[in-house]
Order: C-alpha cells, then structure tokens, then sequence
C-alpha cells in the first residue's frame, strides 16, 4: 500500500481491489506511529468512507491552523490551546465531499510564520531525509508526513512559500495556486492578501487530483474567485514551444552551489523536452523580500489582534485588570518569531511610519506584479531554484531572524503578486532534495502542472528513499 | 536603531507586555530586519506608483441579504476560557 501514489490507490479502491477502510487504517496506524513529530492529532476512528468522490476515501492530513469542526485546530499556537473550532473550513470540507477524509492535523511554524517548523508550540518537525535538519515550513509537518509516508497526501498553505520551500526540502511536489483559487474561509489567518491554501503530493498527478477537489468560489470568502476550467489531470509527455524564463536576480547570488547545479541540469532536461530557455529580468524582485516583511508583518499584526484570552484558547491567570488579562496572555500565549512579527507590523502601521513603509511596500508590489506582466510576453513560465539551499540543521538559523527570512527569497515574488507556482523535486545535493519551482500567469494551473508533470517524468526523482 | 522607549511603545500598541529581556533582544533584531528593509528605499521616488492592496481584481461581491440561522450561542462559547450567563465573562476595566 505505501507505494501507490495517491492516484492510484484511489483507483485501485474505485476497481474494488484495494480496501477503503484498510487503507485508511494502515495509514492512520502509520501516522500514530510517526516519529519526525509530523502530526499534532491522528484521528482516533476511521470514519465512514465515502468511495464514490474523485478522491476514492483516501485520506488527507490536513495543516493544524485548518478549522475543522470539533478537532483542535491551534495553528501550532499555544494560544489556541484547546481551542476546537465549532465549524470547518470550505477547503477541508470539500476535500471529504470529494472522498478525502481527515487523517490527522500536521504540525506548522505558528501562525504559519517560520521557514523551519521550528516555531511551534508543539516542537519542531523533524526531516524524513536527516532527522538532525528541519523540514523547511511553515507547513513542515505536511511536507514531512507527505514525504516519510505516513499521509498519502497532505494540505497546507502558502504565503510567502510555506508549501513550495518545505515540498523542496523534504522532495515532494508542492503546489500554491493562484490567489483566490480556494476559499480561505475557515483557514486561520496570518496574511489575508497573501495566504493560499495548496498541495503536498508526491506527484503531480496526485497534485491535480487533490487540487481540483479544493478549488472554486466560496460565499464565505468574499476574496474568492475559483479557476476558469476544472483542473485536468496533466498527460503533456514534452516541452514544445514552451518557453522558460530564468530571472539573473533569483538564480545566481546567495544561491547554493549544489543547488544550482541540480538547477541547471534540470533546464537541460527542460531543453531536451523541447522548450526554449531564456535568463530574463524580474528587477524588482531583489526588493520582493522586504516588501513582503512589511505587509505580512503588518496584516499579522491586524489579523492577531484577535487573540485576547476572550472568546477561545488560553487565557492567563494571574492580571489585574482587562488591559492585564490581554497583555499577559498575549505575552505567554505567543511564541517569540509571532511577537517580532507583530511588533514589526505594528511598527510599520503607526503613525509617521505608515506612508514610509507599508504605504511604500504596496507600491513595491505593484511593480512586482508589473515585472511578471512584462515576463508573461515573453515567456510561458519563469523557473527557479525554489529555495537558496537545502534542508538545514535544527537550530542553525534560529537566532538570526533575517537569516531565516532569506529562505524565502525565490518564492516571495510570486506570493506578493498573487502567481501560482509549484515546486517538484529535481534532484539531491550532498544527499539532500532539492526543489525545481515552476510559476506562470494567474489561473494557469492546467498549463503549470502539464508542464511540471512532463519534467517530473523526465527527471525520474525517487523520493522513496525517505520513507519511515 | 530601536530604542527602548520605541520597543516599548509599539508594544503598548500591540497589547504585548515585554519582560526587560524580551525588549532588550526585540530592539535588536527589529533594527536589523529594519535595516533590510529600508533597502526599498533604493527604488528611489515611487509617488506615481498606485499601492496594491489586493492582487487579483474582484469587484463588489455581493449576495443576496437572506436571513439565515446563525450558530447557537451554546456552540459559540464552547471554546471560551470563561463562559457566563451567556456571554464572554471578562474582569471589569478597572478593577484593582
């Protein structure tokens, strides 16, 4: 059973010769068992499957900071302890429409803020490839699950690379779709204008099949649109005529050596498929990454304003007034990387600084947004590297915030300007994965994962190498 | 370079209460990740840039104003640290 891909285990069930509830069982029991600290709560019974969906019954382990209805849901916050949400988000609740039941909830950096899953309440996930580095994050615990497969297939979200850097660093096929693809509704918010729900697979076809369950407008989420056509499972075998765009800015300086190596190998696979491989120029995307640490930050700051010890989660217990009782449990409820992040936010947004800085950033998206427009003449996709490096130790980048934040380098350019991007496996370094990403237009999915799926076919990744 | 007293104030914003080690580090560090960011300073004069704030254009989502049951108080408070009398009990603002 562990090595049927998704995909096909759901058509071996719908065939009648694979057992729903076996398979279910032997995954929950897997994920029990799981020892990289992946899962923050297994579901403790297998529900009642339903076969006849796309999905066949095969089950998702699902981000912790997804609402579902009765099941903690803490964003890997100790602020939410104890928290279990009275309603589930649209995403999820799809997903078991579909035929994916909840497996488990995954760890995750708090509030999805981290590159590590370091910053979380419940510990730090460990990598199925070196138990002694990180996974990547923040939605390291479904990228690891994905990967040591204990989950056939896992869902998290991105806001400035939290699937695409993690699916790199743990050598899976992780997808963030456009914004606005999937409702948010019921997802806990970090950063509203960024924050997308996507794909862990291990691969692309899986990542069709689990996307297009996901995917459509929602009433609930005012920001929603849905994707133009029904998501189709990618056939494309070559690269004709396509052309890919390599940005100089994100593919050279601050870049490992062995990760560009793997890089460059892969366009010479992208070559031999048949498509044209241009270096081009995103000139702004080199300012990409602070413009994204003053918006995120300052939407946190907004978006955590929330969390006051009234209405769910934890509250301190010793204050002496109402301000007391807010700012004590603020102080012991929040973890260290979410204060630095509010405190910049909040920075940011007051008076005399706001025109300087967020006014300033959301003008430096615009030109971000305009640099992809430009490219989009040109070129059908832009491709990089999907993080500087691989997987790093636990603890190697934990006191240096701003050493952290560059891990995000080559994915924030496509988050600030709401793109689609998706990161597969291309090959090892010193023994480590490494992560091809992929980006094109708004609602190009279909285009984008026809693309990755005939390079996966001809890069042959062997992730099995990782599993528990 | 943050101060102490710039630390403290935002923290007051924030509704965060700092210990002396926390404002000592955050003032740090806040300057360092402030000093990247200024790079954006770089790009020189933005004033005929329009700022964005929503990516994708989506334009007056309405629907329609149908009344419909909304969640059981009971459910609603499930979760709160301190349910009472059907609502949200919280120390009074000025109690000693």
């Amino acid at each position: 059973m562990l090595e049927l891909t998704a995909a096909q285990a759901a058509a071996a069930i719908k065939r009648g010769e694979l057992d729903a509830g076996e398979y279910f069982d032997f995954y929950r029991e897997r994920a029990a068992n799981d020892q990289l600290n992946s899962y923050v709560w297994v579901a403790d019974e297998r529900p009642e499957l339903d076969t006849s969906g796309p999905l066949g019954g095969v089950p998702v382990a699902i981000k912790d900071l997804f609402c579902t209805e009765g099941v903690p849901s803490q964003a890997g916050s100790k602020i939410l302890e104890g928290y279990r949400p009275p309603y589930t988000a649209t995403s999820v609740a799809k997903l078991a429409q579909a035929g994916g039941p909840l497996l488990g909830k995954t760890n995750q950096d708090e509030f999805a803020m981290g590159s590590s899953t370091e910053n979380s309440a419940f510990g730090p996930t460990l990598n199925p490839w070196d138990t002694k580095r990180v996974p990547g994050g923040s939605s390291g615990g479904s990228a690891a699950t994905v990967a040591a497969g204990t989950a056939p297939w896992s869902i998290g979200t991105d806001t400035g690379g939290s699937i695409r850097q993690p699916a790199a660093l743990c050598g899976i096929v992780g997808m963030k779709p456009t914004y606005g693809a999937i409702s948010r509704y019921g997802m806990i918010a970090f950063a509203s204008s960024l924050d997308q729900a996507g794909t862990f697979t291990r691969d692309v076809t899986d990542t069709a099949l689990l996307l297009g369950a996901m995917v459509g407008k929602d009433p609930c989420d005012s920001t929603s649109i849905g994707l133009p056509e029904p998501v189709k499972l990618p056939t494309r075998k070559d690269l004709k005529g396509i052309r890919l765009g390599v940005p100089e800015e994100l593919s050279g300086e601050g870049i490992e050596e062995g990760v560009l190596k793997v890089f460059h190998e892969t366009l010479d696979v992208a070559r031999s498929l048949g498509a044209t491989v241009e270096t081009m120029h995103l000139p702004h995307s080199p300012h990409a990454l602070a413009a994204y640490y003053l918006i995120a930050p300052a939407e946190c700051s907004s978006n955590l304003a929330r969390y006051d010890g009234v209405r769910y989660g934890f509250r301190a217990e010793h204050f002496s007034d109402l301000l007391g009782m807010y700012t004590a449990t603020r102080e012991q409820g929040f973890g260290a990387e979410v204060k630095r992040r509010i405190m910049l936010g909040t920075y940011a947004l007051s008076s005399g600084y706001y025109d300087a800085y967020y006014g300033k950033a959301q003008k430096v998206r615009t030109l971000i947004a305009r640099d992809f427009d430009n490219a989009w003449k040109d070129f059908d996709f832009v491709v990089t590297p999907t993080a500087p490096g691989v997987a790093f130790e636990l603890g190697a980048k934990t006191a240096d915030p701003l050493a952290m934040y560059v891990n995000d380098v080559c994915t924030v350019p496509m988050s600030l300007a709401g793109l689609p991007g998706i990161s597969i496996p291309n090959g090892l370094s010193d023994g480590l994965p490494v992560g091809f990403q992929i980006a094109g237009p708004a609602f190009s999915e279909n285009r984008l994962l026809d693309a990755a799926y005939a390079l996966e076919q001809a890069i042959g990744f062997d992730g099995s190498g990782a599993f528990a | 370079m943050l101060s102490r007293d710039q630390v403290l104030h935002v923290a007051r914003l924030a509704r965060l209460e700092l210990t002396s080690d926390e404002v000592e580090r955050f003032s740090g560090e806040l300057s360092k990740v402030l000093d990247h960011i200024e790079l954006i300073g770089e790009l020189g004069d933005l004033s005929d840039v329009p700022p964005t704030s929503h990516v994708i254009d989506v334009e007056n989502v309405l629907r329609e104003d149908e009344p419909r049951p909304s969640m059981p108080v009971e459910r609603a408070l499930e979760s709160a640290p301190d349910a009472a009398a059907g609502g949200f009990r919280v120390p009074s603002p000025g109690a000693a």
